[in-house]
């Protein structure tokens, strides 16, 4: 902990801190050990026996039941009970059915799957086989963003060393199971990390979301039963069926269970992805895992940008990161990508990047968002930032991200405004300055190391 | 087009990578091998001309319409040519406070390009782009397929420099965080000289304080 902070107990009630002795690495416990993309290295670590478990002795219910029995909830932003989503599929009917690991990474502030796809891949490709068993699905896409080429390589290697092992194929484990894996490449839309959107994208369209229902259990990819999945919901499913619900439920706090891969970037001085139990708090994250900030902080976004941010306050890095906590104090766990935003970065020129953002990456479906978000937000904020800005611009910034709340079709138009608010409440003064003074508040904008 | 008339089909010589392809998807889902058959010609010729399309729509059974429609939703995909080295520059928060913006106008002043252009010799291209997923080894500077990531003023001009000599330094493979730790950001050495950076990781790494940044 940071100076001074009481160490937390060991031993007694569920493990929430990395300091805990019964705590250790799991996700991550392979990321960066050389040759640990290699299906020898796997099985030599014990990989794969998780899906025999499951394959050779439990029923498919018992796998969905396990899975809700650990308090698993999705870990690409939503939150939304993983073992749940799968027992919405419908029986099997003899139709194809779908399962889909969503590889899009592309909320900034988030890079920890791709970790897991460049250095452990196997482990993403048993939680998917551990997956189509409870779900009888019949087959597996992993649609990857086009950028992490590395990755995209990786999967493809591991799925063939899997195929020539029997691992993927007819008949896994002599069960009688068929299950195969496609690797899929995406090409830069972040879009596509919206369930229905990646299905569009995955059969040859563009990425534009579908509208819900029919949710994809009932219709998914090409209209039949699918399931999506983050990479690291997939890869949790692993330890829960390797070691069991009871060892990861015992970890986290009530409504969050299991560890977490939490990000941290900007100015700290030790930046990237710490695995931790939930419910460990924005103080341990950023200070004793990453070393604390390098620049005197104002303020940072809890997890990926479509976050709303908080003030640097003890109130709220002292706060368990866990689904609950944020969303009672107005924001969200997301992806767990916290992004450290130093005091001498102007808020609104932080703003307009993200915003900028958001508008590049609208897919221009509907109006709120192809108008307000991919439009009007960004001139407005460039209007600022360049100093010609007055204060009827701000107010209509803020009418407009009120009004774009909750309006559009899909989550994207929220995931911009819902940010800008969030500055609007704590940072107010910085927008006030910029337009009355027409210079911002703190001029320099970038450090770019020599 | 007269065009068509005169060009080779790009999956001509290629009917077993073709079928690959094909085979990766199930019969009902034919179209999904678009994007693929995309990315096949792109990496291969740096842009997707309008016979390549028609090509494509063709082995599909769709409209080049659509085809266009889908390679014009996709910001990777590209209908001109880019350079040899196609330099795409992080412009996402991240990246930003780490330099991102220095970075780019070092670019432009550099290779006297600027976004979206290319150089008259067809060696350097620039495009700005959104998060790269490299957050916690800001900035990156992604060359064709390959990130290079912490790119400080020093390496960025090293980078430059061998590309220039048509030389494509080993990317240094850096994580940050728990199997990484905190690294001196060092300039590129002459040629491919990349440390081998995934060494040191285990499993639960005992972490000194302080360290340096």
């Amino acid at each position: 902990m940071a100076e001074g902070a009481p160490v937390p107990p060991a031993g007694e009630g569920p493990i929430t801190s990395r300091h805990d002795p019964r705590y250790e690495v799991t996700l991550y416990r392979y990321v960066g050990v050389p040759g640990s993309h290699t299906l020898d290295f796997y099985r030599s670590h014990g990989g794969y026996e998780a899906a025999r478990k499951a394959l050779t002795t439990m029923t498919p219910e018992q796998v969905v039941d396990e899975v809700k029995a650990s308090g698993l909830r999705g870990r690409g932003g939503a939150g939304f009970p993983t073992g749940v989503k799968w027992s919405f599929m419908p029986p099997p009917d003899g139709r194809p059915r779908y399962l889909l690991c969503n590889a899009d990474e592309s909320e900034p502030g988030s890079f920890k799957d791709r970790y897991i796809l460049e250095d452990d891949p196997h482990q993403l490709i048993e939680g998917m086989i551990i997956a189509a068993y409870a779900m009888r699905a019949t087959y597996g896409f992993i649609y990857v963003r086009g950028e992490y080429y590395l990755g995209y390589e990786r999967l493809w290697q591991a799925v063939k060393e899997a195929r020539a092992a029997g691992l993927l194929g007819d008949d896994i484990f002599g069960t009688g199971m068929s299950f195969d894996i496609t690797v899929h490449r995406g090409a830069g839309a972040y879009i596509c990390g919206e369930e229905t959107a990646l299905m569009n994208s995955l059969e040859g369209l563009r990425a534009n979301p579908r509208l819900k229902p029919p949710f994809p259990a009932a219709a998914g990819l090409y209209g039949r039963p699918t399931t999506i999945n983050n990479v690291e919901s997939l890869a949790s499913a692993v330890h829960i069926i390797a070691r069991g619900a009871a060892w990861f439920s015992s970890m986290g706090t009530e409504d969050s269970k299991g560890t977490k891969l939490y990000q941290v970037s900007g100015p700290v001085r030790r930046p990237g992805v710490y695995e931790m139990p939930m419910g460990a708090t924005f103080r341990e994250l950023i200070y004793d895992m990453a070393g604390g900030p390098t620049m005197e902080p104002k303020a940072f976004i809890p997890g990926g940008s479509s976050t709303p941010m908080f003030p640097w306050r003890d109130e709220f890095l002292d706060m368990p990161m866990d689904y609950g906590t944020l969303a009672k104090n107005g924001s969200m766990l997301g992806t767990g990508g916290v992004i450290v935003i130093p005091r001498e970065k102007c808020i609104v020129n932080a703003l307009y990047n993200l915003v900028r953002f958001y508008a590049h990456e609208s897919c221009g479906k509907c109006t709120p968002c192809r108008e307000g978000v991919s439009h009007w937000l960004p001139l407005l904020y460039k209007k600022l930032v360049d100093g010609l800005g007055t204060m009827e611009d701000v107010q209509l910034i803020e009418d407009l991200a009120n009004n774009i709340r909750g309006t559009a079709f899909c989550p994207l138009a929220d995931a911009c405004v819902m940010p800008v608010q969030a500055s609007f409440k704590w940072f107010r003064d910085e927008y006030e300055h910029l337009a009355t003074h027409k210079v911002p508040k703190y001029p320099k904008s970038d450090w770019w190391q020599a | 087009m007269i065009e068509l008339e005169t060009v080779t089909p790009f999956f001509a010589d290629k009917q077993e990578l073709l079928r690959e392809i094909l085979d990766r998807y199930p019969p009902e889902g034919r179209r999904s091998a678009l994007m693929p058959l995309l990315w096949e010609v792109q990496r291969a010729e740096r842009h997707v001309s309008e016979a390549r399309m028609h090509e494509i729509a063709e082995i599909l059974g769709i409209t080049v319409t659509e085809v266009k429609g889908v390679l014009s939703f996709y910001s990777t995909y590209h209908e001109h040519p880019v350079g040899r080295y196609h330099l795409q520059v992080c412009s996402t928060l991240s990246c930003a406070l780490a330099g991102s913006d220095e970075m780019y106008d070092y670019l432009v002043e550099e290779l006297g390009i600027v976004n979206g252009e290319r150089d008259r010799e067809g060696r350097f291209s620039i495009q700005k782009v959104e998060c790269l997923g490299s957050c916690g080894t800001a900035p990156v500077l992604q060359v064709n397929d390959t990130y290079y990531e912490r790119v400080t003023r020093s390496r960025c001009r090293h980078l430059i420099e061998a590309l220039r000599r048509d030389e494509v330094p080993e990317p240094w493979r850096e994580r940050g965080g728990d199997n990484e730790g905190p690294e001196k950001a060092a300039p590129f050495s002459q040629g491919a000289a990349g440390a081998p950076a995934a060494a040191g990781g285990t499993a639960a790494p005992a972490r000194g304080e302080g360290g340096e940044g």
